[in-house]
């Protein structure tokens, strides 16, 4: 990355000013707005937030946000920063898709960026954030088909979108590929891939629905849960923090959750990451470099945009057999030889 | 006729002067009273003073400090001032219906049905047409409430707030439905309405991004209609006695189980059209979100405006003037957005209990002994 560098004149050019007058001291000025889950979610809007944060670190950049507390928010929360002075405005989340590109269309020099949306085809001055979530969920799925005592796994997700179904579409071709190596006959609940059909909260911010979705499937025999819900998750991770993770362990997701987390550090088995934060800086830094074009940048395995987080506190409990089977795994997905999409 | 007489008389009541201060007087120094203490709060909170002073500038200049500002507070202040008035109208006849929420859900839910499945016809017809929808199914909705009290005695608390409950589920579960659902998705959302059926935007020529409807005018309508129902019509009069005092308006010839099932209809009325204000003038389509908790915050507004309907308005407008000027909070000064959620609720505690705010600032207030209008 050429972070190393672009940043020195740029700190150089940010401090300048502020030594002249106060008010020139914002040189560029990166704008988020949130979903309805908000900035302090622990995963998902915290990890793109966490973008902007580094690049005020990295860059000197300032950096400003908007949550949005409804649907009816969107549009709003883009128009109220298009009248300030934003350079870049990231929107995060698929389900400002239609608000973002309206808001492009309507004003083709503000510079957008979306998180966890592609449009087709594209338009120039939006640049859309996806990642390939499937091939780290894939990691997961496989993992914890191996750690189950109950050969029971299940997953809920929080609304039935491309970005949260693709965590539960690679967590379950995880599981079937760990059953077809190993001949074990671990089943997931939750999420039917054929018919796209499975268990959703139908929102991104009630911890209660988060623990009564996973107390529904421990109930019916899980002892691992992987919620694709944001916040959500957090009330998964209560249920399972009463419970004592002999019983439930639970698999975060965006970010290393045993970080974000840490009262419940301990019942995270591991993490789906989804790098929202390298993907964000790195676009800051293209906007800031006049390197900026609409299109679409995608995380991957191989990249770093996707990941499986360390076991940390489960480090012990994870056998090694099964740490360098998902090492081979890992190496075989970046090259192509297994395919997560089936 | 002794109706009309007795009509005169409450009217004097209710335009007295105890009733203006409570109407304006209580509610400037609720507000008051409120932003001290959100200043407070922010304090405790390690807010410095600096920030806590840019942020309530910012949140005048985001409500009123531009033309952007001005078009976001009527925006917001639109729907919340239609479903305030339904809920006021409500409160007028005894009835404390909680229902707003599932009744804009259900109204807004019609209007987009309407709105797409009839795209070819022309605005003059397709926009009535697709608020009517939004309007009656509202009504129908909240009448099962008004039946059920009517008929059974289900208290109207407990009906309406599990009506809510009710909408939410079943609002998700349409959304799904194949000739609802929006082409190739998953996600319950509705597929959009054509743009015959949007309240059309006021202000595009000027900039697109003002986003202020015709749903304002549908607003200031709905406060006439309102006022005229409540203080000039017979049925206006049969709510409002009923209201004060059930059982003498039984005895004096009214049908309390008419008047209930139609305050709780009218009131449903209302509530739908602000569902359809929002999916026709805001978001063009139906989510499992759009309400936006607007039912609820109208609760206050209808409290705020002390039921009547030009004190709806009123609060209606501040309320919006909240919500767009805690976005520029949130923008300028990096204020949490919860806090505008704090000095609403503060705003609230302080209108509930006027007696407090009167004690607080006695000398804001006529003396109970003067004589004479006060200006």
């Amino acid at each position: 990355m050429s972070i190393f560098v672009k940043p020195l004149q740029f700190i150089a050019a940010a401090a300048l000013p502020t030594l002249a007058a106060t008010s020139m001291a914002a040189a560029f000025t990166a704008c988020q707005v949130t979903d309805t889950g908000g900035i302090d979610d622990n995963s998902f809007n915290q990890t793109a937030w966490k973008g902007v944060q580094d690049a005020e670190a990295s860059l000197g950049v300032t950096g400003r946000f908007l949550e949005s507390q409804a649907e009816t928010d969107y549009e709003a929360n883009i128009n109220s920063l298009i009248s300030g002075d934003c350079d870049v405005i990231i929107t995060v989340g698929f389900l400002l898709g239609d608000a973002t590109s309206t808001a492009a269309l309507a004003n083709p020099d503000q510079r957008f960026s979306i998180v966890d949306f592609a449009y087709d085809p594209t338009i120039p001055n939006v640049l859309g954030q996806v990642y390939a979530t499937d091939q780290a969920a894939f990691l997961a799925g496989y993992l914890a088909a191996g750690m189950t005592k109950t050969d029971i796994v299940g997953t809920f997700g929080g609304i039935n979108i491309p970005p949260v179904t693709i965590f539960m579409d690679g967590f379950v071709r995880g599981v079937n590929h760990h059953n077809m190596q190993k001949g074990t006959s671990v089943s997931v609940l939750g999420w039917d891939v054929e018919s796209r059909e499975g268990l959703f909260t139908n929102n991104f911010d009630s911890l209660d629905d988060g623990r009564a979705f996973a107390q529904n499937l421990y109930d019916e025999g899980a002892d691992i849960v992987l919620p694709v819900a944001g916040p959500v998750g957090l009330g998964s991770a209560a249920l399972a923090d009463e419970l004592g993770t002999d019983a439930l362990k639970i698999i975060g997701v965006d970010a290393d959750l045993y970080f974000t987390d840490p009262e419940k550090q301990h019942v995270y088995l591991t993490s789906i990451t989804k790098r929202m934060d390298a993907t964000v800086l790195a676009v800051i830094e293209a906007a800031m470099n006049d390197t900026f074009e609409g299109g679409v940048i995608v995380g991957t395995l191989e990249n770093g945009g996707v990941d499986l987080a360390p076991f940390h506190d489960m480090e012990g409990e994870v056998p090694d057999a099964l740490k360098a089977e998902l090492e081979a795994l890992r190496a075989a997905i970046i090259d192509g030889s297994v395919d997560v999409s089936m | 006729m002794s109706d009309t007489s007795i009509q005169e008389l409450m009217q004097r009541r209710l335009i007295g002067r105890s009733e203006l201060e409570d109407l304006i007087v209580v509610p400037i120094f609720a507000v008051f009273a409120a932003l001290v203490l959100g200043a407070l709060t922010m304090l405790a909170t390690n807010v410095d003073l600096a920030t806590i002073g840019q942020s309530y500038i910012a949140l005048l200049k985001g409500s009123v400090g531009s033309l952007n500002a001005w078009s976001e507070t009527l925006t917001a202040a639109a729907p919340l001032t239609l479903a305030g008035l339904g809920l006021a109208l409500g409160f007028r006849a005894g009835l404390f219906n909680i229902g707003a929420e599932g009744q804009l859900l259900m109204g807004g839910m019609a209007a987009v049905v309407v709105g797409f499945s009839f795209a070819d016809l022309p605005a003059v017809i397709l926009l009535p047409m697709s608020l009517l929808a939004g309007a009656l199914t509202g009504a129908l909705y909240a009448s099962i409430a008004g039946w059920l009290k009517a008929t059974t005695g289900a208290h109207e608390v407990i009906s309406t707030i599990m009506l809510n409950l009710i909408s939410y589920r079943l609002l998700d579960f349409m959304l799904r439905m194949p000739f609802i659902q929006k082409e190739g998705r998953a996600d319950p959302i509705s597929k959009s309405v054509p743009e015959a059926a949007e309240l059309p935007r006021l202000l595009t020529f000027v900039d697109v991004n003002l986003r202020v409807h015709a749903g304002i005018f549908l607003a200031l309508a709905a406060v006439a209609v309102t006022y005229w129902i409540l203080f000039k019509s017979k049925i206006g009069f049969e709510f409002r006695a009923s209201g004060e005092n059930a059982e003498a308006a039984r005895f004096a010839g009214i049908h309390s189980s008419v008047i209930i099932v139609a305050a709780m209809a009218t009131a449903g009325a209302l509530a739908g059209l602000a569902g359809a204000n929002q999916v026709l003038g805001v978001l063009g389509r139906a989510t499992p979100g759009f309400s936006a908790g607007i039912g609820f915050t109208a609760i206050a507004v209808a409290l705020l405006g002390r039921s009547h309907p030009v004190g709806v308005l009123l609060a209606g407008l501040l309320f919006g003037a909240l919500e767009a000027g805690g976005r520029q909070m949130q923008v300028d000064a990096g204020v949490s957005i919860d806090l505008i959620g704090i000095i609403q609720a503060l705003i609230i505690i302080f209108i509930a209990a006027p007696l407090l705010v009167r004690a607080i600032f006695p000398w804001g207030f006529a003396r109970q002994k003067g004589g004479g209008p006060q200006p």
